[in-house]
């Protein structure tokens, strides 16, 4: 937040972006397809932390945010038949459009009635997937086709179902939400969000149209979940119903929660620990709500900075 | 010459209570007028009106000229009317530098670099004395520098009018006596309404005082003028020191 | 069968899911009202109702209207005293802070249904209705056990509303719903009467399930459609407002049960949750709430 130290900061993000290229050579085939998975839904976990984390805004309905990118890409493709560059930036002018109609109703109520107003409009996005069931194959989902999912470049053809390829997009969308946020933060608008998470009246008092800034809040955040979901559909070809319900509403708040609200790193800490720890249960147990559900009582019971908040009190009090 | 500040009729209700009633009052430009009253007499509900933190049931005011009755309290203090709060309400987990900066960045219109919010940042702080603090966490100041800190934030607005609620409230001699002296410098570019109990203070600064009782203005006048009115001294001062 | 008696049926339909949903909601409604805190579990304690009528009246066997009565009391027990150890552990650790505590009851809602899938298994399964007697109407035969359900909640909720308003418990709790700070200054047992709210709130969704069973299956993932419709009734019928509950119970079951004859469950569970959404955003008191204080 402060103006001190940027060089800092964006060592260690580079650092992260770095040791995250390098991991993609050294890990085992699993870990690796693993690892783009969890990049590209750490990206959407960053999207709920820009509202959540920074502007204090607990919205309980992201997923369909994710899913406004997940269908905008993946029917494009399918339905429309373009090609994967136009579909992903079709999939974020659907979050982008959606944040902003969402933002503009949402954001006239406060506290509990934010978080049932966007649980309840997510529900009515999940519910509507399930009634088209015509163009979005209702609760079975689709599939993009493998031919489809090709990147061109005049002559030469990338194919995203290639690990590699698909490990690199991922990493090369991570990498520039990571900076972008890191620059939100760090700027002058970051900080008016943050003064608004902590004292909504006195911001306005200063001079600050607080609503304008929430609204481009939610339209930021909402952008950046919809591209996470718009490169889940072109990465790994499934587009399902599942990814609108109210668990992958919830699921971001646990992984931010986890991770840290309101740092740049927590999103990713907090999913890369998430899928690791169902990871290893899943050898003992099937029953992988139970741990998400212990997770988050624990959580706000006893470790509500997370992980890197609580790095940042102790020890690193730079850390953006 | 024109008032900077006028309200016409300007009335409040809080269900059935009366807080701000009928109230017509004019400010001069760099004038400091002090605005006292008994407790509940309905300063605070006034000066909130004036700021727009809160909407009228009915009246009208007027800023240099233009009817800003509607406008949210954002705008007007883009206009420049700057509040500065009763309770001390500075963003306690950002520090000092931070909250300073909020308005200062907000005002620089041009020349958005960091070296700008950096110099203006600075430039309050040294003015309330708390430069050498400005990476301490708000909340972690002293209530003294808090309530400079608040003071900080409402200069870099840049006012043309700063209102300040109840300042020297909590504060210790020593410190008063620097804020007296803060008051008359910031007094020099801007127009000041201030609401305080201490009535040495009011006595020392103000140029002209309004005094509330039961919603309504009561009297106005030169602090000689009010020190010698009967209906005040019945009203109020008769039973503070 | 003619339009006539076709809306009958439907009516009566409705004033069943009305019923249960009146009691359902109002303990959610309670638990806001009073506690101050969305309790999104609350359909999960409806869901553990049902199961345990299941379990109850399985392990009891002989006629059905013993195992009935028994699940009648001992479910809302065992549910209850399971709320009020959930209140104490979690809930009172974090001091009811809104968003901690709808973080924290997302969190048992994922525990209750998980475990309830790992004991209970994945099946619907059915209870007998203690009694199987059939009105017949000129049109149409019409269970008895459904219009008793109607009369239980109806006693049921008259019963909550005579405590609220007439007893000692009803005064200290409303007192605790308008000034938590100055009731404890006045000795009342602030943290008791959360504890005891928020168990009674479970246990209105849990009776709501008993008497609902043996018209509808006991399943892990019935707790959903009730919570939904219960936010939805107590937000139209203004939060924490006993009567207001009531109303919009029977407005939204007999709608409900009217539209889902005529239109597809899914279109009307559609528009009623952008409906309700709507009436957040723009008339946050409820339609039939007054401004709050």
């Amino acid at each position: 937040m402060s103006e001190a130290s940027p060089a800092k900061a964006y060592t260690l993000h580079l650092g992260v972006i770095a040791l995250l290229f390098v991991l993609s050579f050294l890990l085992p085939e699993y870990y690796h397809g693993l690892l783009a998975r969890i990049m590209v839904l750490a990206v959407f976990a960053m999207g709920y932390n820009m509202l959540f984390g920074y502007v204090g805004l607990l919205s309980l309905g992201h997923a369909m945010f994710f899913a406004a990118g997940l269908y905008g890409a993946g029917l494009a493709v399918i339905q429309l038949g373009w090609n994967v560059p136009l579909a992903f930036l079709g999939g974020i002018a659907c979050g982008a459009v959606l944040a902003l109609g969402i933002g503009l109703l949402a954001l006239r109520t406060t506290g509990v009635a934010f978080m049932i107003v966007t649980m309840m409009f997510a529900q009515v996005f999940y519910l509507l997937i399930l009634y088209f069931a015509t163009w979005t194959g209702g609760d079975q989902g689709m599939v993009v086709p493998q031919p489809a999912r090709v990147l061109s470049f005049g002559a030469t053809a990338l194919e995203l179902t290639n690990p590699t390829v698909r490990y690199m997009t991922a990493l090369a969308l991570f990498s520039i939400v990571l900076l972008v946020t890191l620059a939100i933060v760090r700027s002058r608008y970051g900080r008016v969000l943050v003064a608004i998470r902590e004292n909504e009246e006195r911001t306005k008092m200063l001079g600050y149209d607080t609503f304008s800034n929430k609204l481009a809040a939610v339209v930021i955040s909402g952008t950046i979940c919809a591209a996470s979901g718009a490169a889940y559909a072109l990465l790994f070809g499934y587009v399902g119903s599942s990814f609108a319900s109210v668990q992958y509403s919830i699921l971001p708040l646990l992984w931010v929660l986890l991770g840290g609200a309101a740092t740049t790193l927590g999103p990713l800490i907090g999913t890369l620990f998430m899928y690791y720890v169902i990871d290893i249960t899943s050898g003992y147990t099937s029953a992988y709500l139970l741990i998400v559900g212990i997770a988050l009582i624990l959580l706000v019971l006893f470790f509500p900075k997370g992980i890197l908040g609580s790095v940042r009190q102790r020890w690193l009090g730079w850390l953006p | 010459m024109m008032p900077l500040l006028t309200t016409k009729g300007l009335s409040r209700n809080f269900g059935g209570l009366r807080a701000v009633d009928g109230v017509d009052f004019a400010l001069m430009p760099g004038e400091i007028r002090a605005v006292i009253g008994p407790n509940g007499a309905g300063k605070t509900t006034f000066v909130s009106l004036v700021s727009g933190r809160i909407q009228p049931s009915s009246g009208m005011i007027v800023f240099d000229g233009a009817d800003i009755t509607s406008q949210p309290a954002y705008i007007r203090v883009r206009q420049g009317i700057a509040y500065t709060f009763q309770i001390t309400s500075v963003f306690a987990n950002l520090s000092a530098y931070d909250n300073v900066a909020l308005p200062v960045q907000r005002t620089l219109s041009d020349g958005r670099s960091k070296g700008a919010v950096r110099a203006g940042v600075m430039a309050a702080l040294e003015r309330t004395g708390l430069a050498d603090r400005a990476h301490m966490p708000a909340g972690q100041l002293s209530y003294g520098h808090q309530r400079l800190l608040e003071v900080a934030m409402g200069l870099a607005l840049k006012p043309r009018l700063l209102i300040l609620d109840e300042p020297t409230q909590g504060l210790a001699d020593s410190e008063i006596d620097n804020f007296i002296t803060l008051v008359r410098e910031i007094a020099k570019n801007a127009t000041v309404l201030l609401i305080e109990h201490n009535m040495p203070v009011v006595m020392q600064l103000a140029d002209r005082i309004t005094v509330f009782n039961a919603g309504k203005i009561l009297a106005e006048g030169t602090p000689e003028a009010i020190r010698e009115n009967a209906a005040v001294q019945e009203a109020y001062l008769g039973t503070a020191p | 069968m003619h339009f006539g008696p076709h809306l009958l049926l439907a009516a009566l339909e409705g004033l069943v899911t009305s019923a249960v949903l009146a009691l359902t909601a109002l303990g959610l409604s309670l638990v806001f009202g009073v506690m101050r805190v969305v309790n999104v579990a609350h359909g999960e304690f409806f869901m553990l109702g049902a199961v345990l009528a299941w379990a109850i009246t399985t392990a009891i066997g002989g006629h059905p209207a013993l195992g009935f009565l028994a699940a009648l009391v001992i479910a809302p027990l065992i549910v209850g005293a399971l709320a009020l150890v959930a209140e104490r552990l979690v809930l009172r650790r974090l001091n009811y802070n809104p968003e901690a505590t709808i973080v924290a009851t997302i969190g048992m809602l994922y525990i209750i249904q998980q475990l309830a899938l790992t004991f209970y298994g994945p099946e619907a399964r059915p209870v007998e209705p203690p009694f199987s007697y059939r009105i017949l109407l000129p049109w149409f035969g019409y269970s008895g056990y459904k219009l008793s359900v109607i009369a239980a909640s109806a006693l049921l909720l008259l019963a909550t509303w005579l405590v609220l308003t007439r007893t000692k418990i009803g005064l200290v709790m409303r007192a605790t719903q308008y000034d938590s700070e100055t009731a404890q200054a006045f000795g009342i047992p602030v943290g008791r009467v959360y504890g005891g709210v928020f168990a009674l709130g479970a246990m209105l969704a849990a009776i709501a399930a008993v008497l609902i069973v043996p018209i509808s299956q006991a399943h892990y993932l019935m707790g959903q459609d009730p919570l939904l419709l219960s936010f939805i009734v107590v937000i139209i019928g203004g939060l924490g407002s006993l009567r207001g509950t009531v109303v919009a119970a029977v407005l939204i079951g007999m709608s409900d049960g009217i539209i889902s004859m005529f239109f597809s469950p899914t279109l009307a569970k559609i528009i009623a949750t952008l409906l309700v959404a709507m009436v957040l955003v723009f008339r946050p008191q409820g339609l039939f709430g007054t401004a709050s204080r």
